[in-house]
């Protein structure tokens, strides 16, 4: 019978068609009512936040829900219910006919087997791989599909292997049984920036060549434009937007989508704010049976709220979820040329002849194993002056973090002098006390983990106090209406003092660690990947907030990041730093438009765009 | 390079253990002098003491020598194989301990069986069945066992197998291969049941975290059999954590083999230790702990092996990438 249908319909049959889907965990549902198709030898994204649902709707059409999860809904794969089939069947579906990678490589593979296993685990009962010689060779072979030619790889254990790697690796043991389907679960998210767009390359050539079909899991808006044929936009549990990549692109027609697309810092330019949706993202029951993304949007009227709008084809193959679509369009429209157009920034400090900070030669070493000495910066030069804003840029190894936290005294140089607004601060230890409190007081830092750097036990307003109290004794009336200061510095409100960091979202509580790390009022602030860990949204809300602090305040900053995008929306100044040494500096503008060193090139060739 | 590695390591923690062995033989040697009293009197026992008996344990234990020589030559002795006479009976320590080792060796054997076979199963089927009736189950039944001293698990199982059942004999330890483990199961047993807990609590804690790790998520996402996931992906990495704790396992057995051994009548090492105590039987109770002692220290030792073995991060180096 399907054979018949798919004859006398123009349309294939999709190889994957998903209705509805409803996926729950103890009452609260996660998301609602899902539609999604995809055909043969196509490539979708469903993209979304944290909590949008993306994951776990991969998940259910894996079946691989966690046990406390369930999901309703058909999952039609081939003419195939997916649902109603027992474990025990599905089970002979997962890597033969569609297959599943997750995110992180350094915990996919089995720690206590070697990874060339991996791949011959899956082969292990075809009969022509009986033959070791055969076997190994088809592992080899295999390995090369994902690009590694070094036939050691096989042998090696997986905690001996790079993350980029183990991710090869992982995709070669997915696709070991040749599948239709291969999902990837935010494949690229946890390696360095220009592995990632190795990966992705990588997972696209071998879609090509193999004629596969590919779900891609993605936070990263442009990622999922750069790679995939059409976009399923996801948001608290409901498809907001549904489209051609091309066309999602040059024309977003739910205000959600655009908010994402005009949050993302672009790399090529500086603007002087970026335009960032307010709030943070809701758990899918608290915004049931209404628009989900209307408490955000600039554009939401009563008629949002009263019930749930339906994702409905406003244009050929265009799904959009808003109501208000066709009223709004023009000036959704008007917004994007306007932030299109947005001139660039100029510096927001001259450079001064006098550094505030001065770091020469910095070297530091660790022992390693055996007695071997890790050099993790190798003479490194950096300074810093009044009101300028410095990035830091380098991926994961390169030293960026050891500098930073060598620079507030949280580790000592091994040799090489720093200066502090005149004090040296090579060594805190050495230091007098009033030296180091001096120092202290000028330069403070900001740590990327907003969820760990917070004593979960301690209210805001104690983490705030406490803060105050290394630089003096103050009366309770002075350090309220401080705490109070701080907040609103922050743009929180102030009833946030009595507050417990596990009440806030991520984005709140880097907030408040910022307004921790203002308390002293310093004149420099580092910031270690102050934005990595949160949503996109936040993300954009957070790097205004960086930028109107410096312009009221006066601040220096120091940010470390593997980001360009935002390093070029927050420096002045970039340092490039690879393998322990600064391999280029030079104006932000400069270094993005014209990279002189073959690293910072392939650093920029590497965004998605 | 990996067997040269696990080779250095056994001779690394050989090393370490040779200082650890001599600081245990000095305290055992110091017994003789922390009795109450003079040492040669604690070293008289119930003999009488006459002036060539007393003379003869002067010269036998150096006591004129000062401490460290004594220790010394006490220590020469030892190392040949020479750990006195006791004093009752004046037999050869040695010999006496060779006699009682097998009951206790035995036991320990099949106790460790019983703990690593139901231990691991018990817990692997509480994690399968994670906050099921037979989860909790398994767990009471654990603590029940580890709260109750090995004694009274003993009597209890003597009472209902060996009195009312009629099944296991209620003493001795049997001649011949069956007739031993018929006799020496219900000690076996009580001796297990007391320590399983820790093995049953270890296996499933570690197994349920392994359970949720994402390399397990991602063979069944590949579709790998659920055998060759229960074994090679959750059982393999879950039984780290209880091969380290198998020191502390037999450690456990041997402070509870005295009990159970004293309870079931069983000629052992235990029984021998508990024996020689009560009659204040210096020399004796200086061999028994001290091979005591010896073999704590070779468990230890087995167990890192074992553990170098399963566990391949500790073997190889890590590769900087």
């Amino acid at each position: 019978m399907t054979a018949i249908a798919s004859v006398t319909t123009s349309q294939p049959l999709p190889l994957l068609r998903v209705r509805d889907l409803t996926i729950s965990a103890g009452g609260h549902a996660i998301t609602t009512g899902t539609n999604l198709e995809l055909a043969r030898g196509e490539t979708i994204a469903i993209v979304g936040e944290s909590g949008s649902g993306k994951s776990l709707t991969a998940k259910a059409i894996a079946r691989l829900l966690p046990p406390a999860v369930t999901a309703a809904g058909s999952i039609s794969y081939d003419g195939q219910d997916l649902m109603a089939l027992p474990e025990r069947e599905m089970r002979q579906i997962r890597g033969r006919r569609l297959s599943m990678m997750l995110q992180d490589p350094f915990t996919m593979l089995n720690p206590l087997m070697k990874s060339g296993l991996h791949i011959a685990e899956m082969l292990r009962d075809r009969p022509e791989f009986r033959d070791r010689t055969a076997m190994n060779a088809e592992v080899a072979r295999r390995l090369g599909e994902v690009g590694i030619t070094d036939p050691d790889v096989a042998e090696r254990m997986p905690f001996q292997l790079s993350g980029g790697m183990s991710q090869r690796v992982a995709m070669a043991a997915a696709l070991a049984r040749d599948p239709e389907l291969l999902i990837a679960d935010e494949p690229s998210t946890a390696l360095d920036v220009t592995t990632q767009a190795e990966i992705i390359a990588l997972l696209k050539r071998v879609q090509k060549k193999r004629g596969m079909s590919l779900i891609l899991i993605t936070h990263n808006l442009r990622l999922a434009f750069s790679t995939c044929d059409r976009i399923y936009v996801m948001y608290a549990g409901s498809l907001l937007e549904v489209g051609s990549a091309r066309a999602v692109e040059d024309d977003p027609f739910h205000p959600y989508t655009l908010g994402l697309l005009l949050s993302e810092p672009p790399a090529e330019k500086r603007v002087a704010r970026l335009i960032a949706i307010r709030g943070q993202v809701p758990r899918a029951d608290e915004v049931a049976g209404r628009c989900t993304f209307a408490d955000r949007c600039d554009w939401a009227k009563d008629k949002c709220r009263a019930g749930m709008p339906p994702l409905i084809e406003q244009a050929p193959g265009r799904f959009g979820a808003c109501i208000r679509r066709n009223e709004i369009a023009a000036e959704m429209r008007d917004l994007r040329g306007a932030a299109l157009e947005t001139a660039t920034v100029a510096l927001s400090a001259p450079p001064s002849d006098k550094p505030l900070l001065r770091a020469a030669n910095i070297v530091k070493e660790y022992s390693g194993r055996s007695g071997t000495v890790v050099r993790a910066l190798k003479g490194v030069s950096i300074e810093i002056g009044p009101g300028e804003s410095v990035g830091l840029v380098g991926e994961s190894g390169s030293g960026k973090t050891t500098l930073g936290r060598t620079l507030v005294g949280l580790e000592t140089p091994t040799s090489g002098a720093i200066e502090i607004a005149g004090i040296g601060a090579s060594k805190f230890s050495a230091m007098s006390a009033v030296d180091r409190t001096a120092t202290r007081r000028t330069i403070q830092m900001v740590f990327q983990d907003p969820y760990s750097t917070l004593n979960p036990r301690h209210s805001v307003r104690r983490s705030l106090t406490e803060a105050l109290r290394t630089i003096g004794r103050f009366t309770k009336a002075e350090r309220d209406a401080r705490v109070a200061e701080l907040l609103r510095e922050v743009s929180l409100p102030e009833s946030y003092a009595e507050r417990r960091p596990s009440s806030l979202s991520g984005g709140e509580r880097q907030r408040v660690s910022i307004a921790r790390s203002l308390a002293v009022n310093p004149k420099i602030l580092v910031c270690d990947e102050p934005v990595s860990a949160l949503d996109v949204s936040v993300q954009a809300q957070i790097l205004n907030l960086f930028k109107r602090l410096q312009q009221e305040l006066g601040l220096s900053y120091l940010f470390i990041t593997h980001d360009l995008a935002v390093v070029r929306q927050v420096a002045d100044r970039i340092y490039v730093l690879y393998l322990g040494e600064i391999v280029e500096q030079g104006s932000a503008e400069e270094v993005i438009a014209r990279p002189k060193h073959p690293y910072t090139q392939r650093l920029i060739s590497s965004i998605p765009r | 390079m990996m067997r040269s590695g696990v080779l250095r390591l056994i001779l690394v923690r050989l090393a370490v253990a040779v200082p650890l062995l001599l600081v245990i033989s000095f305290g055992v040697f110091s017994l003789v002098h922390m009795a109450p009293g003079d040492p040669v009197r604690a070293l008289l026992g119930t003999r009488p003491s006459d002036p060539e008996t007393l003379a003869a344990l002067r010269e036998r234990y150096h006591l004129d020598d000062p401490l460290v020589v004594q220790y010394g030559k006490w220590l020469g002795q030892v190392l040949q194989g020479d750990l006195g006479r006791s004093i009752n009976g004046n037999r050869l320590v040695l010999s006496s301990i060779k006699e009682r080792a097998g009951v206790t060796i035995y036991l320990l054997l099949v106790s460790t069986a019983i703990v690593l076979a139901a231990g691991i199963a018990l817990g692997m089927l509480a994690a399968f069945r994670r906050g099921g009736r037979l989860d909790r189950f398994v767990v009471m039944f654990g603590v029940f066992g580890i709260s109750s001293p090995a004694f009274v698990t003993g009597i209890f199982l003597l009472y209902v197998f060996g009195v009312v059942l009629g099944w296991f004999p209620t003493f001795g330890a049997g001649r011949g291969f069956l007739d031993r483990f018929w006799h020496l199961t219900l000690p076996s047993l009580a001796l297990a049941l007391s320590i399983m807990a820790i093995v049953v609590k270890i296996t499933r804690a570690s197994m349920i975290e392994v359970m949720d790790r994402d390399y397990v998520a991602f063979a069944r996402a590949r579709g790998v059999s659920t055998t060759r996931i229960t074994l090679s992906y959750i059982l393999r990495n879950a039984l780290i954590p209880v091969v380290t704790a198998g020191g502390i396992i037999v450690i456990g057995f041997l402070a509870n083999a005295i009990y159970v051994e004293v309870t079931f009548a069983l000629p052992g090492l235990g029984s021998l230790i508990v024996d020689s105590v009560q009659r204040r039987d210096i020399p004796l109770i200086q061999g028994t702990t001290l091979v005591l002692a010896c073999f704590v220290v070779l468990v230890n030792l087995l167990v890192d092996v074992i553990y170098t073995l399963i566990d391949p991060r500790i073997r190889f180096s890590r590769v900087e990438s």
